[in-house]
């Protein structure tokens, strides 16, 4: 980053004063209500009860223990991690020649005018937008309607309450995520090294293998990480769409704070699926950049 | 262009505009809903503002959307003042410690809400901060800093250090210079980024979620509430209404800060 170097002579005490002024309620504001809370449930996960009131809480590992011993937290953790990459690869797979169309081959008042209307929808209530589907995939909805108009006499359609309706919604939450990452790395790739390799013959899937998926991947697996840890995380998404099959980690994890109130349990499980997602990302991340 | 690039060409129009359908066609189908008077969403539609008339006399939600208003508005003043005072530190000094503070930006964005969201309820119920909207604005201030922090970072790029520098040989104080040069000249990022902060506050659920108490809640909340309980149409006229609301303040935003890059 570049920075001045007007105050730089004078005296630190001073320095250190501005400094501190300017960054310091910032700052403070974020340790009070991001990392303390953080640091508060990290011990609360080590703990038999919530220390409130009158009850006893001692220091224990059977939070922690608890998802080792039961194959249901396994489980859903699982499939948690599958839904995340499920809908982390749709997102690739349908953002990436979105975003390489933007940034290579529409040029102008086209490209601002379409890229402002895919991150749109980016900054629009991400909720709202998860409760639209449900007037499009719902028995006698809007797909019902279209389908029978293509395949006449397809018969009923109901998708709402299915797991592919939460994959459906998910990505169309997060595909502007992608679309958004790639494109910043695609427009930053040189036309002229895509035209000199063209120019000497490689064909367009080879300059595409060789070339532009390399260059990209800072910006593919910043989309990926962007995408891959929140929807690991969902609860909302799962419940509206989901119904009865929406029952992942994040839901379990909800359920411990706003219906069970086994806070501990629920810190312990937050914590381990952090854990696992930090790991996943940590073998991932440098296979991916090896792999390109 | 040769006649297999023309093709191509034509194409990627076609796939544009496929995703562009799959991006905006569940909101247009939820806002035509929203004036469909047909409570089971029958087609064709039977064009009515029966369910806006609903909704304006629907104090549960009329006081939710107020609630969320003031929410924003204030997390906005709070994020704007804050984040620009962190980014003119980190644009005029270099200091010790100045990498590992851009650092702790990431984490209110890169951890899944869920676990902020409940770690803020565990705290502040912890240290008697309780719920409710003034937990609210504390939730959404911290999420809504790093990106006033990173929008008004990039305009203080463009600002050339030597005319505080002027204004300063001149005679001017260091906040005097600051006022009269430099905070002019980064007006229209701050702009952007209040206008971001109120977009992260307004659309903010998971957070607001955690931390509203039985009776006090914003109009995300009212609107996941009701649609667990099975929804009216009436949630189909909110939805719209804070659909429009947020697109409208990107649409802002766009004024004030070039998204993709180039000037």
């Amino acid at each position: 980053m570049q920075s001045a170097t007007v105050d730089a002579p004078r005296i630190s005490g001073r320095r250190l004063r501005a400094i501190a002024g300017l960054t310091g309620p910032a700052y403070f504001w974020l340790a009070l209500t991001v990392f303390l809370p953080l640091s508060a449930m990290f011990y609360f996960s080590f703990l038999s009860d919530v220390p409130f009131g009158k009850r006893v809480a001692v220091l224990t590992l059977e939070n922690y223990a608890a998802f080792f011993e039961k194959e249901f937290y396994r489980t859903l953790m699982l499939r948690s991690f599958r839904l995340g990459a499920e809908v982390t690869f749709y997102c690739f797979l349908f953002g990436f020649p979105c975003a390489y169309l933007l940034a290579k081959t529409i040029k102008g008042r086209w490209r601002e005018a379409l890229f402002l209307l895919v991150i749109l929808p980016f900054w629009s209530n991400a909720l709202v937008r998860i409760f639209s589907w449900t007037m499009v995939l719902r028995g006698n909805g809007v797909l019902e309607r279209l389908v029978n108009w293509i395949v006449p006499d397809y018969g009923p359609l109901n998708l709402m309450f299915t797991y592919p309706a939460i994959v459906v919604g998910l990505v169309h939450s997060y595909l502007p995520y992608m679309i958004l990452t790639c494109y910043i790395s695609l427009e930053a790739i040189d036309d002229s090294l895509i035209e000199a390799a063209r120019s000497l013959g490689a064909r367009r899937l080879t300059v595409l293998r060789r070339l532009v998926l390399p260059l990209a991947l800072p910006g593919i697996l910043a989309g990926a990480i962007l995408i891959f840890v929140p929807v690991v995380g969902s609860f909302m998404e799962p419940r509206i769409l989901g119904g009865r099959q929406g029952t992942f980690i994040g839901t379990i994890i909800e359920d411990q704070f706003t219906a069970v109130f086994n806070w501990p349990l629920g810190a312990a499980l937050s914590f381990l699926m952090l854990g696992f997602v930090l790991l996943i990302l940590l073998v991932v991340v440098p296979l991916a950049r090896r792999a390109t | 262009m040769s006649r297999r690039g023309t093709a191509l060409a034509r194409a990627g129009r076609v796939y544009m505009a496929a995703v562009l359908l799959f991006l905006y066609v569940p909101i247009v189908v939820m806002a035509v809903m929203s004036f469909n008077a047909s409570k089971l969403y029958r087609l064709p539609v039977d064009w009515s503002f029966t369910w806006y008339t609903a909704l304006a006399s629907n104090d549960k939600l009329i006081s939710a959307g107020l609630n969320s208003v003031w929410v924003a508005v204030v997390t906005t003043v709070i994020a704007t003042i804050l984040g620009t005072a962190a980014s003119l530190a980190f644009f005029r000094y270099d200091f010790r410690g100045k990498r590992l503070l851009q650092i702790l930006l990431f984490p209110p964005i890169a951890i899944p809400w869920l676990i902020i969201g409940t770690a803020m309820l565990v705290f502040f119920f912890w240290i008697g901060v309780g719920r409710g909207l003034h937990a609210m604005v504390l939730g959404h201030v911290a999420l809504a800093l790093p990106y006033v922090i990173v929008v008004v970072t990039a305009r203080l790029r463009s600002f050339d250090p030597h005319l505080e520098e002027a204004a300063r040989s001149l005679g001017a104080s260091s906040w005097q210079a600051t006022r009269r040069v430099t905070l002019p000249w980064i007006a229209p990022g701050m702009v952007a980024a209040a206008l971001f902060a109120f977009a992260v506050s307004f659309d903010q659920f998971v957070i607001s979620y955690f931390l509203s108490s039985p009776g006090v809640s914003t109009l995300p909340v009212e609107i996941y509430t009701s649609i667990r309980k099975g929804f009216t149409p009436e949630i189909n006229a909110a939805s719209t209404i804070v659909i429009l609301v947020s697109m409208a303040l990107l649409l802002g935003v766009a004024r004030f800060y070039r998204f993709g890059g180039e000037r």
